[in-house]
């Protein structure tokens, strides 16, 4: 699927909680689950992402050409907003994640995690995110 | 005390937070504001604004005046024994700095000790960190006591030939725990030693009688006495109102200036420089005479009785990890959901419209002392109910199941 198909997915998923904040907030909980976890030796500080309140560690690497995420967080939340993230960017290839805008988030409400006051640093995690996809493809 | 009318006088109090009713317990990191602050100072500034004290026009003295009485409010609100003494800065930070400037253009000297807390605000920390690495200086650190609260009685220990000042919270931030500062004081006089009370958490709990305490320096901030911000206050000593260079200088701290030499004003206007924050003086001044109006002693047991009922409802909830878990508290409340991160409990809780504060608060030596990341912090204003703490309470319950 392409990463727009997936963010389609999302917004889908995510309608069916309509305005019901702890529906969506209970379903983000149970996404942290999903979240394909960094390996324990990885956990380094180099991988920490400077400006969450919560510590979240990433990293990335090239996977028969496609970029593969891993990461964790100490925060249940953040743990659930990364999965997402991770479910529609994680194994596409640098360019698709370089191009995506990512709209998905605003659309099924949880946009005021966007906002920079938020010391859940979600903008600083994208930012990464790409920073990292770029890094592996201009090494 | 009426809470329903107190409540009444601040228009914040009315907003609703994710369609909840806004629940403010972030009073310790600042207060909202009545009505009759933020009305003083759009009045200032539709009657009375002009520069202070060199206007021979009528607004210009009519703003001195009012920032001259926004002073003998300040001094009496604290007791202190005189108006000269209250300095006016931008808070409690701003005074901390301006104190370590000071002192150490004459007082400190390269190997010096400064004696603090492990409870001490990073601003009751880096002013003194800053000086310590440029002259060798060294930080000395009093312990918390089995009351979690600073212990006053290793002062005696740690104090050497070497100690220049002592500086310590009045209240903690992170715990609300409170220092016995009158002993503190006691011992810093009987080694001729200055010391520092840093009063932005107890001056708008308790009642600080400066007259009667004697520091050498004692500083707080307005925007935390529900006032606004960009004002505090810094209390000098007599000796050190003559004392202290002051750290800058500029207009409206002189009797004459030529090219070769300056002759400084005496007192608080030494300590002034630049165009003050008049607006901010004279509506702390109004915040001052609101909570005299209240009653100091019963804005107090007021906020006692709510952090002891919400104390005591955390106490038998096994998910939650109390710091500073003690009765002799002001203010503030801090805890851990077990499992959880602060950030997670402080974001589900928002969503019900309460405010608390998460992190490190500030105190990252006193996260370290306990091992922990943060912690969940709600602390307490004149204006919070007990229906608010029980609202708390409930969803905080809701939390932590969402949250297991």
């Amino acid at each position: 699927m392409t990463i727009q198909e997936i963010e389609n997915e999302v917004v889908e998923e995510f309608a069916l909680f309509g305005d019901d904040w702890e529906l969506k907030y209970e379903h983000l909980i149970e996404l942290g689950k999903t979240l394909p976890v960094i390996a324990h030796d990885l956990k380094t500080d180099d991988r920490i992402i400077q400006g969450c309140q919560s510590r979240v560690w990433l990293n990335a690497e090239l996977q028969n050409g496609v970029v593969h995420f891993t990461a964790d967080s100490d925060a249940i939340l953040t743990k659930g907003m990364i999965a997402l993230i991770i479910r529609v960017l994680g194994d596409h290839r640098a360019e698709e994640i370089l191009a995506a805008d990512l709209q998905f988030i605003k659309q099924i409400g949880l946009a005021e995690h966007l906002s920079p006051t938020r010391a859940n640093g979600l903008v600083s995690m994208l930012q990464r995110m790409k920073q990292e996809a770029l890094r592996l493809i201009n090494p | 005390m009426n809470t329903e009318s107190i409540r009444a006088a601040f228009p914040i109090l009315k907003e609703t937070i994710n369609g909840y009713p806004l629940v403010y317990l972030d009073n310790g990191a600042t207060t909202q504001k009545p009505a009759r602050v933020i009305d003083a100072i759009t009045s200032y500034y539709t009657h009375t604004n002009a520069n202070v004290h060199r206007g021979v026009h009528t607004l210009s003295q009519r703003a001195t005046i009012q920032l001259e009485a926004a002073r003998k409010t300040v001094a009496q609100f604290f007791n202190a024994p005189s108006a000269g003494q209250i300095i006016f800065t931008a808070g409690t930070t701003d005074s901390i700095n301006s104190v370590a400037l000071g002192l150490a253009e004459k007082h400190l000297q390269e190997g010096d000790e400064i004696v603090l807390s492990v409870a001490e605000h990073h601003s009751n920390i880096l002013p003194w960190q800053h000086w310590a690495q440029r002259h060798k200086g060294k930080l000395v650190v009093l312990p918390l006591n089995k009351e979690q609260s600073v212990d006053v009685t290793a002062l005696e220990d740690k104090i050497t030939p070497r100690t220049k000042l002592i500086a310590l919270t009045h209240v903690s931030n992170t715990l609300g725990t409170i220092t016995d500062v009158e002993a503190a004081v006691r011992i810093a006089k009987l080694h001729a030693i200055p010391i520092l009370i840093d009063g932005a958490q107890s001056a708008p709990h308790l009642t600080v009688n400066l007259g009667k305490l004697q520091p050498d320096f004692f500083v707080c901030s307005a925007h935390k006495m529900y006032g606004p911000t960009g004002t505090g206050i810094l209390y000098l000593s007599e000796r050190w109102l003559n004392e202290l260079p002051a750290p800058r200088t500029g207009g409206g701290t002189i009797k004459t200036v030529t090219f070769d030499h300056t002759e400084y004003a005496e007192g608080a206007l030494r300590f002034e420089p630049g165009t003050p924050h008049v607006a901010g003086i004279i509506g702390f001044s109004e915040a001052l005479k609101f909570m005299s109006d209240i009653g100091l002693e019963a804005i107090a047991q007021h906020e006692q009785s709510l952090l002891i009922h919400a104390q005591n409802q955390l106490r038998a909830l096994p998910e939650i990890d109390l710091y500073g878990d003690h009765e002799h508290k002001a203010g503030v409340i801090s805890f851990n959901v077990k499992g959880a991160h602060p950030f997670d409990v402080g974001t589900l809780l928002d969503k019900y419209g309460i405010a608390v504060r998460t992190g490190h608060h500030c105190t990252q030596p006193l996260m370290q002392h306990y091992g922990i990341q943060g912690t969940v912090r709600a602390s307490f204003g004149v204006y919070n109910t007990i229906e608010e703490t029980n609202f708390f309470i409930e969803k905080l319950k809701k939390v932590i199941k969402m949250l297991s």
